[in-house]
Order: C-alpha cells, then structure tokens, then sequence
C-alpha cells in the first residue's frame, strides 16, 4: 500500500492534529478572547473528523506498514469518542465562566486527547499503541489540573500524573518483554508467535510480558484493583474535565484492551481469561460496595463507573466476536448514560452560582426541578440495569455472551453483584424523590445542556430498544473486524 | 561473557527499583519523578538489549519513542508540581491528602 492511501486512512486524525495545532497558533495570539470560537471550530473538527470515518478510514484496513488499522471496529470506537469529546468542550465554558478559569487551550487539549484516542483504537503495532496512548494521557494529566488556582484540581492532576505515569510504564515493560520474546511488535506477528507452543523460560517470558501488558491497560480503564486513582482524580477535576475522563479515554482504553486481547494475543485466550475475569468480578463488587459510603456525586460516580468497566470487561471474557460486540453496545450505551448523569451534574450549582457536588443538595429535587430529577433517575436506573430502560439491554448482551461458552455459573455470580450496585444508584433516587427539599439550584438557562441532557434521557429510555437492530448490526460488523 | 539475561535482570532490578520507588517513598514527590524515569529506562535496556540480541532495529526505534515520551512527560510532571506548590506550599507526599483517598 502507498504512502498516499495510507495517509487516507489517517485522515481523521490528520484532520484533529493539523486543526489543533492551528487552534494553537490561534490561542496563542488571539488569548482568551477567541475562546468561544476556538470552541466551536474544535467542535466542528470532531464532527468533521466524524464524517471522515465515512471514508476509507472507516473500512480501508492496513496502512502504514502495519502500524494503523483503519477497520469498522476503530470507526464505532472513534465515532463514541468524537461525540464524548464534543459534548466535553460544549458543556465547558458555562462551567469555567463562573470561576474565571475558562481558557482557550482547554478545546485545544480535548482535540489532541482525541487525536491519541483515535491512534489508540487504531492501533496495529505497539509502538502506535504506545504513542497514541501517551497522546491521550499527556493531553489529560494538564486537563486533570486545569482550574491552576484550585488546590484540589491540582491535587488530580499530580495524582493522576503519577499514577497514569506508572501505569505507562507498566504498560512499556510489558511491551518491551512481548517485544523481546516474540521478535515482532506487529498485532499480526504477535499473534502468529503466541499461536506456537514454546520452551519453557520463552514461555514464560511472554506470559509476563502479557501479564505487565493487561495490568497497564487495566490501569487505563480503572478496572479493580488498579482503580485507586479514579476517585480521587473524579472528584478533584473540574466537572467538565470528569465528564471527559469518564466517558471519551475509557472507551478508547477499552477498545485497546479489546484489539490487544483478540487481535495480538488471541491465541492465548486461556492465559488471559483469568486475568480478565478476576478484574471483572473485583470491579463490578468493590464498584458496588465502595460507592455506598459516598456523599460526593462525582466519587460515586466514579465507583459507578469502575462498577460498569467492570460488567463491560465480562464481554471480553468469552474472547468471541459476540462477547467483543456486547463490549461495543455497552460502550455506547455507557456513554450516553455517564455524559447524561454529568450533564445533570453540571446542573448542581446554588443561588449564587457556586458548583456544588454533595449527594444531599439533590434532596427534593422531584419538586423543584422535576424534568431533571426525572432525567437524572432515568441515568440512574440505567446505569443499574434495571429493565425497562435501555441500560440493561448490554448487561444482557454481556452475560449472553458469557453463558454461549458455558461460563454460566460467572454469569451468575456477574448478575448478583449487579445488585450491590443497584443499591447506591436506588439511594440517590430516594434523596432526589422522598427527601425533604435542600436549597433549590440556581435555573440553568442553557438550552444546549437542557437538550443534551434530553437527549441523553431519550437514548436511556425504553424508547431506545428502537435502535437494537441497528446498534447490535453495526457492533457485530464492528467486533468481526477484529477476528 | 555477558549474555541477554545479565541485561534483563539489570533491567528488571531497575524497574522494582522503580515502582518500589513510587510506593515505598514517603518523602517527597520530585523523588517520585525520578523513580517514573528510572522505569522508562530500565524499559529502554530492555528493548535495546532484546534488539541488539534478535539483530531487529524495531527495539531501538522504540527506545527512542520512549526517550522523547518521556521528556514529553517530565516536561507536564514539573509543570503540575509547580502549580500544586503555588496552591500548597509543600510537596511533601504525605501532605497530598485534599481528598481520601
């Protein structure tokens, strides 16, 4: 393949990156003032970015030697990510204006995140794995600490440096030891290496190369027990910022997982079942337990969503095409549920306009403001599974996929769990329906998040089993790319 | 005769160095950044070593992504340290407790 067509295949994010550092230019001489239009235009480069996946970077395979996979299965991923990237830079600034902190490099930060993002599900090879990844997380440790005078976001950022720097490196020493003991950093070659029977230290060297690989990635999704940084970094960034972390990196970090696990070391399915297995339960229990003592909606929100990576991560188990497309459904449906519960989030401000973030200030809600207590308990019983709405349409999809390889007594014990969780999430919906009302938030006054949030609650809701066929469509074509 | 195995157990020695480093030190953060190098590095013996050994030139096109990554991140590291030292005063690691956690 030509260098030309390869560079086709990147066009999305030769699109983001060419328009970002522009944006940059523009930030740079234009100062704050231009904030608001480098918003937009940022916002119509995702949706630019968007389209192009109509092109040959949605299905033109192979490009660069190998290092870039422009497959279905990146353009489902890309698409949730540009959406959750957009919504992120359009809920900002109403959010920063209050405290003066709104700044021009903040949509800027957000496109290069999604640049990474997009290396990242389209990766083919470690080295692009590895770049796009850093990408993502470099953009994300500044956004962590972007409000510079708030001690706590401060406080995020250095965590999350930290922590996410470590598991890099993690990640790396794992890389370096596949690498070593295969010969070959292609997915393909990978594969093709773990599919033949080795000696025994060569054997055992990529074992530990597969374990270090897992636990890196394991650390990017926040699955337990590599999960102790999500809290903390939820509730110490600015909300628009945790809108951003909760949805956009962990589907990117998710669809990784996905493409390193069938696509480089599928043949080894049986070494990192176990693995996945083990964070899959671990999450979906201390997701469910730890969140119960939360008074800050946006920590319990994290626990919310370790407890959903951990329900996604059973998909992977069976390591088939239909457990890699209930990944892919619940992924899209996880978005709309987590930007929906921020949005409301971001709602949460008192009289004088002060974000305000403790579970008892949603007391009452149904009676001051019933559209959006009623939204909010839509999210919430969504995001528990609980029948009706749509949010239990992928749990059913994940534990499907698990019972067709006779994991049954895992589904089993999956679905219980689901009822630790259900606990806190009922919590809330008692605060906002039965609790006598607390102080009532200052009216929103933005039509776009009241139509964001709609939207959302639209998506969650039973009327979303309309797009069954279509959605299970699109991420079965998407999952048998990788296969 | 120094064969790959001497390199992989230098390397391996660093990067336990390494996370022992972040975990163990309850001191101070700039300490922390040191240790996070002293991973990337024990990763760069690593591929050098197991490139010099397979006679493939992808390790050490590798190590050199890893050496500018990781300038790239020192670079964000310091800069997060100093506004945290503007709001707080100290960077001592175990005053790094705003929130539980």
């Amino acid at each position: 393949m030509s260098t030309l067509s390869s560079i086709a295949l990147t066009a999305p994010e030769l699109l983001l990156s060419v328009g970002s550092i522009a944006l940059l230019m523009w930030c740079a001489w234009g100062g704050d003032a231009a904030t608001r239009t480098i918003s937009v235009v940022a916002v119509a480069l995702l949706t630019g970015a968007a389209f192009l996946l109509l092109g040959p970077a949605g299905y033109g395979g192979t490009g660069f030697g190998g290092l870039y996979h422009a497959d279905a299965f990146g353009a489902f991923a890309k698409l949730l990510i540009y959406i959750a990237s957009a919504v992120s830079i359009i809920v900002a600034p109403r959010f920063f204006a209050d405290t003066g902190s709104m700044r021009a490099e903040y949509p800027v930060l957000i496109l290069l995140s999604a640049v990474g993002m997009g290396m990242m599900v389209s990766a083919g090879d470690l080295l692009t794995l590895y770049v796009g990844l850093e990408l993502q997380s470099l953009a994300a440790y500044v956004l962590a600490s972007f409000m510079r005078r708030d001690t706590r976001s401060a406080e995020a950022g250095l965590k999350y440096f930290v922590l996410g720097a470590l598991a890099s490196g993690i990640l790396l020493y794992g890389i370096s030891l596949v690498y070593g003991f295969t010969g070959t950093t292609d997915f393909g070659g990978i594969a093709a290496v773990f599919g033949t029977p080795a000696e025994e230290p060569v054997r055992l060297g990529r074992l530990f190369g597969l374990v270090f690989v897992f636990a890196g990635l394991a650390f990017k999704i926040a699955a337990v027990p590599f999960h102790m940084w999500t809290p903390d970094v939820y509730e110490g960034a600015p909300t628009p910022v945790t809108t951003f972390f909760a949805s956009a990196p962990k589907v990117a970090a998710m669809a990784l997982l996905l493409r390193v696990a069938v696509e480089a070391m599928g043949p080894a399915t049986e070494e990192w079942r176990q693995i996945v297995i083990f964070c899959a339960l671990a999450s979906t229990i201390l997701g469910g337990v730890a969140a119960i003592g939360q008074t800050n909606i946006k920590r319990l929100l994290a626990y919310s969503s370790i407890n959903n990576v951990g329900f996604a991560l059973f998909g992977l188990v069976p390591g088939t095409a239909l457990g890699v497309s209930a990944v892919l459904t619940y992924l899209a449906v996880y978005i709309a549920m987590t930007l929906g519960s921020f949005l409301v989030v971001l709602q949460m401000r008192d009289a004088r306009g002060e974000p305000i973030e403790t579970i008892a200030s949603l007391s009452g809600l149904s009676r001051t403001q019933p559209a959006l207590a009623a939204a909010m308990a839509m999210f919430m019983f969504s995001l528990a599974g609980i029948p009706p709405l749509f949010g239990f349409w992928p749990k059913f999809l994940v534990f499907d996929a698990v019972v067709d390889i006779g994991l049954w007594p895992l589904a089993m014990i999956g679905i219980a769990t689901s009822v630790i969780g259900a606990y806190y999430y009922l919590r809330i919906i008692k605060t906002m329906y039965f609790d006598e009302p607390a102080e009532a938030f200052a009216p929103s006054g933005s039509k776009v998040e009241g139509g964001l949030i709609a939207l959302a609650a639209v998506v969650v809701s039973p009327f979303g089993y309309l797009m069954i066929g279509p959605l299970g469509l699109i991420s079965l074509n998407a999952a048998k790319a990788l296969f | 005769m120094i064969g790959i195995q001497h390199f992989l157990v230098v390397s391996a020695i660093l990067f336990a160095m390494g996370v022992f480093g972040i975990f163990l030190n309850r001191k101070n953060i700039i300490i922390i950044l040191m240790a996070i190098e002293l991973i990337l590095l024990s990763v760069n013996i690593n591929l050098v070593a197991f490139s010099a050994y397979l006679g493939d030139l992808v390790g050490q096109v590798f190590a050199m992504f890893v050496l500018t990554v990781a300038a790239g991140e020192a670079a964000i590291g310091l800069a997060i340290l100093v506004i945290y030292f503007r709001g707080r005063g100290t960077i001592l690691v175990d005053d790094v407790n705003r929130m539980k956690g």
